[in-house]
């Protein structure tokens, strides 16, 4: 086993991207039976080095190396036909057709090129079943209904159907969208990859995940190898140490603020998504809406700011009726709202940092709807320093800052607006640990000066760190409060999952 | 906000640019615009080679002149694209609203009224293609095709599809079609303030910036609280209100209300204009001045052609060639991969 050569390996990789280095000189090598995780900051060189293994980008330097002899990969076909796949955190999901034809896009079951339905939905059935996902997805479903977690199940399916066995997976952040239970599924899917001998590749930001499944771990910083450890040799610290080059001061709880009066109440709020939902915010208190992925926190969060309809029930803001028919009148009222879906919710990835950040002020900014620029240049300054965006100037394009910072400037757009209440939805989702930790001192500054916020995460520290008080939601309905001294991962996820219903059929809920 | 936040504002960017005065220029004018200008200036050099008459003055004001109309549509066409949208109903309104011009100044014996009528019925012409957006949740396309033949038709039944009315005995008219002031032709100076206040509009004002934003992501312009119905029914409104502005000098010019002819494949035109500036069709993305610069590479161009003597259906030829060779061009530039249906 030893002797022979791994199924893939790179060898003195690099990638220049218009004069930045994403990557230097990175050899690795990725082991038949073995988890490799994957660490580093959003930008330290991951995401390239997964391009490179799938072919979606061809090295500048060095090269790589299929059971020892030297390929090139010159489009993913190619990569595929080899058995190297990436499963990417956003897959293209085609959107008007079902599970089934997206799962064998491009190899549907056909005789005579006329495709059979049955046997198609059939497969895909077959399919779920067998890789533990049954229940999580009907095989009919069009692509269009499917959350972020099904999309990725899709793909993780269209990899495992393939007509060629894929003898090395990589895994974007798989579990940045997967709710606990889906999380649970992918580990047992991943463990019999590793015993079939496939090599899998494991990128993720959760330490907790790389001690549980990786065999391996390499370190990337700034586009260079900092390390490759056994995962038995190291610990958190350690990681964390060679990721940032640095010691991470441990994230502190926050100290708890004297809260003032309620800011935001729902009464009995029912809409398409959630039923009955009654609470507060008080001003100087961070709220957490904890739960699984489609428990309905999102769309409750949408349906504050106006964005999806109240069938019935009340909205107040400071003690009055708040009837938001748009986000535009709760943007008016005094509520910011930071959708989960950074990319394609809330940033104008074209337009400057500037841009993002002064959108939602520049009816403040301006005089006969003349926007003042000095105004607006010294208040985007402002905040570009007061929460250290990292870019070289504000009139940057937002789709070249790294995860964490576009999460900042979406931030710092809110903080300009001076909100009463602050709605963050999974604010540090593929956020590197770095800018996380930055973050929770940004909230954690924001309810010092008397905000009111409500924080969705699905990430249980996290929760656990930032929350007064959290509420845990369960299929549409509010199921419990924890108070922060009563914080525990166990109790809140025993309020999150159903326990009286067996587990998959709570799911086959929420796929529904 | 004292003033040493703002001096460093301001010192900040402006340090690293010092350098070289050269790069300054091109930035500020950006890749987009140099291109139009080198294509403008070796255009121009070309035609005066072959034409001793091309650089005469009255030539150059009939360039003017005769692109004001098109230019007219172009400008508004980029304002949609750069929304995200399109208008292809903008040569059908300019046909109505000529028609309209003509014929209530026939009956009501005053210029002003025909005008204001004519502006009248562009508004509604926009406010009902934004309507039909986004209440009949139609797509943009699809709405402006059938306002197309919509508008067409009312125009040809209120004419009964002949031109309408005398408008060349009118002061107000005459001067729109043959005046000028300072020099430059009353038709050149409705572009250039027209293209003036749309580039204000644009570039300085937050309702411009409003409008790149909903182009750029309709989701996060939303949810950032921009009221985006009222950004497109607005859009519309302003498209109609232009459309007509150039129907009003279609009837100066022709010196009577035409339903049809002098509007028609305006709209194609128009668009050929807004993306020959590099306005990307999926929004978000233009500016008014490489459309300005776009319109009078056509002008020029068929200005040269039939100076030359060049049969006039190679100009179409000619558009759509040199349209494709722009576009290719740019994306080339953009270094998008060769695969399936580009963005």
């Amino acid at each position: 086993m030893s002797s022979s050569p791994p199924p893939l390996a790179v060898e003195g990789i690099g990638k220049r991207f218009s004069g930045v280095t994403a990557l230097d000189d990175v050899s690795l090598e990725f082991r038949s039976g073995e988890v490799l995780a994957l660490m580093g900051e959003n930008g330290a060189g991951k995401s390239t080095l997964l391009r490179v293994l799938s072919g979606d980008q061809g090295p500048d330097d060095g090269r790589l190396l299929l059971d020892g002899a030297e390929v090139t990969f010159d489009t993913p076909r190619a990569a595929m036909a080899a058995g190297v796949r990436v499963i990417y955190q956003e897959p293209e999901i085609i959107p008007h057709v079902s599970v089934a034809e997206n799962v064998f896009v491009g190899e549907l079951p056909a005789k005579a090129r006329v495709f059979n339905r049955r046997t198609l939905l059939k497969a895909t059935q077959d399919a779920l079943a067998e890789y533990g996902f049954e229940g999580v997805l009907n095989p009919a479903t069009l692509g269009v209904a499917l959350s972020a977690a099904q999309r990725q199940i899709v793909e993780i399916l269209r990899v495992l159907t393939a007509a060629t066995p894929p003898r090395v997976i990589a895994f974007d952040e798989p579990t940045s969208s997967l709710s606990e239970h889906e999380v649970e599924a992918l580990f047992r899917l991943i463990g019999r990859l590793r015993d079939s001998g496939v090599a899998v590749v494991y990128v993720s930001h959760r330490m907790k995940e790389i001690f549980q499944l990786a065999d391996r771990v390499a370190v990337l910083r700034d586009g260079k190898l900092v390390g490759v450890q056994q995962v038995a040799e190291t610990d958190e610290p350690g990681l964390v140490r060679m990721m940032i080059g640095r010691d991470l001061s441990a994230l502190e709880r926050r100290t708890t603020q004297d809260t003032g009066d309620v800011v935001l109440k729902l009464d009995d709020v029912t809409t398409d998504d959630v039923t009955g939902i009654s609470l507060q915010v008080r001003a100087g208190e961070v709220v957490c809406l904890a739960g699984l992925v489609g428990a309905g926190r999102s769309e409750l969060a949408r349906a504050i700011v106006g964005d999806l309809p109240i069938r019935s029930g009340t909205v107040e803001l400071d003690g009055n009726r708040l009837r938001a028919h748009n986000p535009g009148d709760a943007v008016k009222a005094g509520i910011g709202f930071a959708p989960e879906e950074r990319k394609t919710d809330a940033l104008l990835m074209q337009r400057s940092v500037r841009d993002n950040i002064s959108i939602s002020v520049l009816d403040r900014l301006r005089r006969f709807r003349v926007v003042k620029r000095a105004k607006e240049r010294a208040l985007v300054e402002e905040y570009v320093r007061e929460l250290r965006v990292r870019t070289p100037s504000m009139e940057q394009e937002v789709r070249k800052l790294s995860g964490g910072n576009q999460q900042k400037a979406v931030l710092a757009r809110w903080l300009a607006r001076r909100p009463k209440l602050l709605i963050l939805d999974e604010p540090t989702r593929g956020v590197d640990v770095g800018a996380k930790a930055e973050i929770y001192r940004i909230v954690d500054g924001l309810a010092a000066e008397g905000i009111a916020l409500l924080v969705i995460s699905s990430d249980l520290p996290e929760v656990l760190t930032l929350a007064d008080r959290i509420l845990v939601m369960r299929a549409g309905r509010l199921a419990g409060e924890i108070s922060r001294d009563d914080a525990t991962e166990e109790a809140v996820l025993t309020l999150a999952i159903p326990e009286t219903e067996p587990a998959v059929e709570e799911q086959q809920e929420i796929g529904a | 906000m004292s003033t040493p936040t703002q001096e460093k504002a301001a010192q900040e960017p402006g340090a690293p640019q010092q350098p070289s005065v050269v790069r300054r220029v091109l930035t500020g004018i950006g890749v987009q615009n140099s291109s139009l200008i080198i294509t403008l200036i070796a255009l121009v050099v070309l035609l005066s080679v072959l034409n001793d008459n091309f650089l005469r003055t009255n030539n150059l004001l009939l360039i003017g002149s005769a692109i004001t109309i098109m230019g007219l549509l172009a400008l508004v066409q980029t304002l949609v694209i750069i929304l995200g949208a399109l208008d292809i109903s903008v040569g059908s309104m300019a046909g109505l609203a000529s028609v309209v011009s003509a014929m209530v100044f026939t009956s009501s014996g005053n210029a002003e009224v025909g005008i204001l009528a004519a502006v009248g019925v562009g508004i509604l012409c926009g406010l009902v293609n934004g309507m039909i957006i986004i209440f009949g949740r139609v797509n943009p396309v699809v709405a402006t095709l059938a306002m197309l033949a919509t508008y067409k038709g009312i125009a040809q039944v209120i004419s009964d599809g002949k031109s309408q009315g005398y408008t060349g005995g009118d002061d107000l008219f005459i001067f729109l079609a043959k005046g000028a002031i300072l020099g430059l032709p009353s038709l050149v100076w409705v572009f250039l303030i027209v293209a003036a206040a749309l580039h204000f509009l644009l570039k300085y004002t937050d309702i411009g910036r409003n409008v790149y934003a909903i182009g750029g992501n309709d989701t996060a312009a939303r949810l950032a609280g921009i009221n985006i119905n009222r950004y497109i029914i607005g859009v519309y409104a302003l498209v109609g209100v232009v459309a007509a502005i150039a129907g009003i000098l279609i009837t100066a010019r022709t010196g009577s209300g035409q339903p049809v002819s002098g509007s028609e494949g305006l709209e194609l035109q128009a668009v050929t204009g807004a993306a020959l500036g590099g306005t990307m069709l999926k929004g978000g993305r233009g500016s008014i001045i490489s459309t300005v610069l776009a319109v009078i590479i056509l002008g020029v161009l068929d200005n040269g052609m039939s100076g030359l003597g060049i049969n006039p259906f190679w100009q179409n030829v000619a558009h759509g060639a040199l349209l494709v060779i722009a576009v290719v061009l740019q994306q080339l530039r953009s270094g998008e991969r060769r695969v399936g249906l580009p963005e």
